[in-house]
């Protein structure tokens, strides 16, 4: 079969040239329809971008052509031939390698180990090793064989994951999201290898939510929205418009409840539109912070901040480099090595991982709006009046639920996230704290979740601290910006140009020349 | 002093070796990120069925029968946290309690309330050509029953199979993350279930040297404890396989302390000795405190969050 | 078989005699140890500890009934008996709770060996300083008449600690669902991440207080044991409690109210197998693989829930 294609001439039969199709995937989970009959055709040597909505399908129809699930209906073809992969095993075994979103390393484990993983007989780490360095090296992908992966940053554990695949001699290679964990650079130097990957004669399959990266390096783009394909072509014959209005099944603008955040390009010029300080006094303040972890890792060092009643100060810096210690500090759920901390008694807080952190699933809302104040309750549980209370926010968060009693669980993410940002704001109307409030999210309702934050109102307007890995959703948002480098937070300033972003990810590179940060005239 | 010493010493390796088959039979299972808190009522699975094994087809028998025993109760163990996804602490100590009721109840159905024929076969020591006759070594390690030599071979060649084969790694990473298990193409419960069936086994084993070797008969809950205690050996041994087994030795030494103790003509009560083994886990789990070096999957089945 | 059955019914309704002076009897213990289990694990601490617990609020009780029994009335005496009860099980599950918190220890095995050293305790003192002072038999003497708790029903044997651990179990309903205390135990148990971070609650300092009451409920049972029951500490004075009160609370689902269903139900199964034993023969270690069999079963049971139910299934921790 491979002879054939290599003899004939290329574009006689398309099938030809096919690395992968996949054709009429449905997958079901219980009741859920996860893909309805999605289709795409992958060419050999090219990079395809598989593009959607968080929840349209995109992971769970490359893990069907990976072998990790198996689909309900459809024909998968390898190199033009049916094939029916049963474990991830077995599509490893025919040259398809796959790079998941939250990478599949064993921290306590070498590099080696975590790529020897998988094989038969004897182990044997030297050999191993060898062939690593060989292959990686070969790859441009340098990596430690012998380091331990929990050593590694997230960049270097990346590359261990595409060493991975290629040491299995993965020529269909399938990047879920790989540019989320990186910095901007990180990102073009991956997105460049991808090019040359697929130049030399590879394939790559390019799962992402970012237009401008599959614009940048993909081949043929397929766009899938709730389980359906509803695009699928060469990238020179798709315009952005055409795009955006496949993602999202309509058109740009206004439109829906909340009045959606338009999905591309997003509104810079926001940090120019800073409110004007009346209250001089800060709502929170940090002066000298230093964040030592329990391990021992310096977090944060000397940090001094003060954020004011009425804006929103945005957070970037990539994961590791201090933002994630810097909010909870601020949130009062992690107490500073050394250095004060100055903050209200009450201040709100939306953890990134909201089933975990936030809220418990099984709980009704009612106990959930409870839990919040649930370290300072005392005596008599008035359940009436909570109830009474729940529903009132249901109303003014709008949050679309049966009822007060209903368990979390059976809301929707965009509700319960609405949820849990109207109970913190009940609780705490000075500061709220948010982390990462897109995550998990689609894009309607991650646009809400961001138009809503930008629209906080009271009086005085609350102090809003925000981080998100998505530097386009903190520039829609914040009216200030700050930048985490290894511990140390510096304020950008906002460049002259507003769609000009190099000044932020130079920031976040550590590649600066920024200005310490404001902090009302103390330092 | 010698005349102590030597008994003691060799009490200790006497008494280690059941422990060490139950609690490496434990560490297999917990590499492979389950905790089968359950390894009291396999022991004692193994004991009776080591007993009536012997009784009907001699020694060999008697140990291939506790391992059989072992096998099928952690099998009960495997089908209800694999298969049914049932909380494993829970389903552990239900099997301790099947365990313990169930040999109680068949000891009396089959032996009447007389107990067992005193003719249960056994092995004897077995002094070691040459090697015995080495001063202290020789009495402490070479003469003793061959269920002690095996556990000599066992050790190397686990410590060997861990590190050095695919089969090896794959269990490791089964407990360190079924995540990245199950994306390296490695089939899960099949890893665990072989791992959990292995471990019951190892603990029917236990049993069956218990009684064939050591006490020479069945009493109800003869395990006394061991199946826990083979627990703790594990985190003592810091989930390593030679760790394991000095841990073993070690609260082997504690239960012949008894022995010696009281040979040395203590005052203490009886029955404080009989507590020494169970205090001596508790204060050496307090004092080895970090927990780093457990498999991650194991943490997924504790409920308590550490503050 | 059918004739063993017919001795199991007999021994636990056949008469009022069986109902009350056997059945119900048993089911006392249950009554508290099933609900401090349930409490533990509503709180999500795996305390396989309630055995231990229980034998040393059993040697506590012993031991003050026997020192200061002869001087005071039963109206001190009895609440005194239930204080020193529940404060030697809240002790000895202190041990555990504190290991766990000071040095990470899990709860599972400390309780579990707690239970050994509990137990090679007692042995030493029906031996030793509470040995019956003709010093042959290894039990204490029977604890003074100021120290033996009041029968409810004349000619029966029900006593007052049946009464009290309904309600114990009637309070603990109402705690765990109108007080603010309450949810934060829930709440602790359902999701310590969450308890923590959107609560602020202190998980620690509330899984610690839970583990120390767990411990107090299953030393008040055993002072109930002694004073109501045995009037004297000797070795088996519990036929494994604290491990059926393991299944008692699963049974119960963790709820207050069904743990009184629940413990009468084994109550009646440990007094029909003692009958069964008398008079078919059939060893009462049965007992246990029917216990055995009804925890697997449950947890077999509970697999079947919906999503949102399974979600509280973790560790036990169900509603």
């Amino acid at each position: 079969m491979t002879q054939r294609a290599a003899t004939e001439p290329m574009g006689a039969d398309p099938r030809d040239h096919e690395a992968l199709a996949l054709e009429g995937i449905t997958v079901r989970f219980g009741p859920v329809t996860a893909l309805d009959g999605a289709h795409c055709t992958i060419r050999r040597g090219t990079v395809h971008a598989i593009l959607g909505e968080n929840g349209a399908g995109k992971t769970t129809l490359m893990r069907a052509a990976f072998g990790w699930l198996m689909p309900d209906a459809g024909t998968i073809r390898l190199h033009g031939a049916p094939v029916t992969f049963r474990t991830s095993a077995e599509a490893i075994a025919q040259g398809i390698g796959m790079v998941h979103q939250h990478f599949m390393l064993i921290p306590a484990m070498t590099v080696t180990e975590n790529i020897a993983l998988g094989g038969r007989g004897r182990f044997d780490a030297g050999t191993t090793a060898a062939r690593i360095t060989a292959v990686a090296d070969g790859a441009g992908l340098p990596v430690d064989p012998v380091a331990r992966v929990r050593d590694l940053a997230v960049s270097a554990q990346q590359r261990v994951e595409i060493v991975k695949a290629l040491v299995r001699d993965a020529r269909i290679l399938i990047l879920d999201e790989p540019t989320a964990v990186l910095t901007p650079d990180q990102a073009t130097e991956l997105l460049r290898w991808v090019r040359t990957f697929a130049d030399a004669g590879g394939t790559v399959v390019l799962i992402t939510h970012k237009l401008r990266e599959a614009f940048a390096v993909a081949d043929d783009l397929t766009v899938l929205r709730q389980g359906r394909t509803v695009l699928s072509a060469a990238r020179a014959l798709v315009t952005e418009a055409h795009l955006i209005e496949a993602l999202t099944g309509a058109g740009v603008g206004p439109g829906g409840a909340g009045g959606p955040v338009p999905y591309h390009p997003m509104p810079t010029a926001r940090v120019a539109d800073a409110p004007e300080v009346d209250d001089p006094a800060p709502v929170l303040r940090l002066d000298g912070v230093r964040y030592v972890d329990p391990r021992g890792v310096t977090r944060l060092r000397a940090v001094d901040l003060a954020v004011y009643p009425g804006e929103i100060l945005g957070v970037i810096g990539v994961e590791g480099s201090g933002p994630r210690e810097l909010l909870r500090i601020l949130a009062g759920r992690l107490t500073p090595t050394t250095g004060r901390v100055t903050r209200p008694d009450a201040v709100g807080f939306v953890p990134e991982d909201r089933l975990h952190d936030a809220v418990i699933p099984s709980f009704s809302l009612t106990e959930n709006l409870v839990l919040a104040d649930g370290g300072e309750a005392r005596g008599w549980m008035d359940w009436s009046t909570w109830r009474t209370i729940t529903r009132d926010l249901l109303a003014t968060a709008d949050v679309r639920a049966a009822g007060p009693d209903v368990p979390m669980a059976t809301l929707s993410g965009g509700n319960q996230q609405r949820f849990v940002v109207g109970r913190e704001r009940r609780r705490a109307a000075a500061a709220l704290i948010v982390e990462h409030p897109t995550r998990g999210l689609d894009l309607t309702a991650s646009a809400r979740i961001l138009a809503d934050l930008r629209a906080l109102g009271g009086n005085p307007r609350p102090a809003v601290v925000f981080h998100s890995a998505d530097l386009d959703e903190v520039l829609a948002v914040a009216t200030r910006v700050v930048a985490c480098f290894e511990g140390r937070v510096r304020e950008v300033s906002p460049p002259s140009d507003p769609t000009d972003r190099t000044p932020y990810t130079r920031a976040m590179t550590g590649s600066v020349e920024t200005t310490a940060v404001s902090s009302g005239g103390t330092r | 002093m010698e005349a102590l010493l030597i008994p003691f010493l060799d009490a200790t390796i006497r008494t280690a070796t059941p422990l060490a088959y139950a609690a490496l039979g434990e560490l297999v299972t917990e590499r492979s990120g389950v905790i089968n808190i359950g390894m009291e009522g396999i022991i004692i699975a193994g004991c009776l069925g080591g007993l009536v094994a012997a009784g009907a087809g001699g020694a060999a028998m008697g140990f291939l029968g506790g391992a059989l025993a072992g096998a099928g109760m952690a099998a009960i163990f495997a089908f209800f946290v694999l298969r049914l996804r049932a909380d494993a602490i829970i389903t552990g100590t239900a099997l301790t309690l099947l365990g313990l009721g169930l040999t109680g109840t068949l000891y009396r159905g089959l032996f009447g309330l007389e107990g067992a024929a005193l003719g249960t076969p056994s092995i004897a020591p077995i002094a070691l050509p040459g090697l015995s006759s080495l001063p202290l070594v020789g009495p402490v390690f070479f003469t003793q029953t061959g269920m002690t030599y095996l556990l000599y071979l066992f050790v190397p060649a686990l410590a060997w199979w861990l590190a050095r084969t695919q089969a090896g790694l794959a269990l490791r990473a089964v407990g360190e993350s079924r995540a990245a298990a199950l994306a390296a193409g490695l089939d899960v419960q099949r890893l665990r279930w072989g791992a959990i069936l292995f471990g019951g086994a190892m603990g029917g084993l236990c049993g069956a040297t218990l009684v064939l070797a050591q006490v020479g008969t069945f009493t109800e809950g003869m395990s006394a404890g061991r199946g826990f205690i083979a627990i703790a050996i594990v985190v003592l041994g810091r989930w390593r396989t030679v760790g394991t087994t000095l841990a073993a030795l070690i609260f082997g030494g504690a239960f012949a302390l008894q022995y010696l103790l009281q040979a040395a003509g203590w005052a203490l009560p009886y029955h404080l000795f009989l507590a020494l083994p169970y205090l001596l886990t508790l204060i050496l789990l307090a004092a080895l405190r970090g927990r780093a070096e457990a498999p991650a999957e194991l943490a997924s089945q504790e409920s308590w969050s550490r503050a | 078989m059918t004739e063993a059955l017919l001795a199991l019914w007999d021994g636990a309704f056949g008469s009022s005699y069986a109902i009350w002076s056997a059945t119900l009897v048993r089911s006392a213990p249950l009554l508290w140890l099933g609900l401090g289990v349930a409490l533990a694990f509503r709180a999500g601490v795996l305390n396989i500890g309630a055995e231990g617990q229980f034998l040393m609020g059993a040697i506590g009780a012993t031991a003050v009934a026997q020192v200061v029994g002869r001087s005071v009335p039963g109206l001190v005496m009895i609440p005194l008996m239930a204080l020193v009860g529940g404060v030697a099980g809240a002790g000895w599950a202190g041990i555990a709770a504190w290991l766990r918190q000071r040095f990470g220890v899990l709860e599972v095995i400390s309780t579990i060996m707690l239970n050994f050293i509990a137990l090679a305790t007692i042995g030493w003192m029906v031996r030793g300083p509470l040995q019956e002072p003709t010093r042959i038999y290894p039990q204490s003497a029977e604890i003074p008449w100021s120290a033996q708790w009041p029968f409810l029903i004349p000619g029966q044997r029900l006593h007052l600690g049946f009464v009290l651990g309904l309600l114990a179990c009637a309070i603990a309903w109402v705690v765990l669902t109108r007080t603010a205390t309450g949810f934060r135990i829930r709440a602790v148990g359902a999701s310590p991440s969450a308890a923590t971070s959107a609560g602020q609650i202190d998980v620690g300092r509330t899984v610690m207080r839970v583990f120390l009451v767990s411990g107090a409920c299953a030393g008040l049972a055993g002072a109930a044991e002694v004073g109501g029951v045995t009037w004297a500490l000797y070795e088996g004075i519990s036929p494994g409690y604290g491990y059926t009160a393991i299944a008692v609370a699963l049974l119960a689902r963790l709820h207050p109210g069904w743990i009184v269903v629940s413990a009468i139900f084994f109550g009646a199964l440990e007094a029909g197998a003692s009958a069964m034993q008398r008079d078919a023969g059939v060893p009462s270690v049965v007992v246990q693989v029917i216990v055995a069999v009804i925890i697997l079963g449950v947890l077999a049971g509970s697999q079947r829930r919906t999503r949102v139910d399974a979600l509280r299934v973790r560790a036990g921790s169900g509603r």
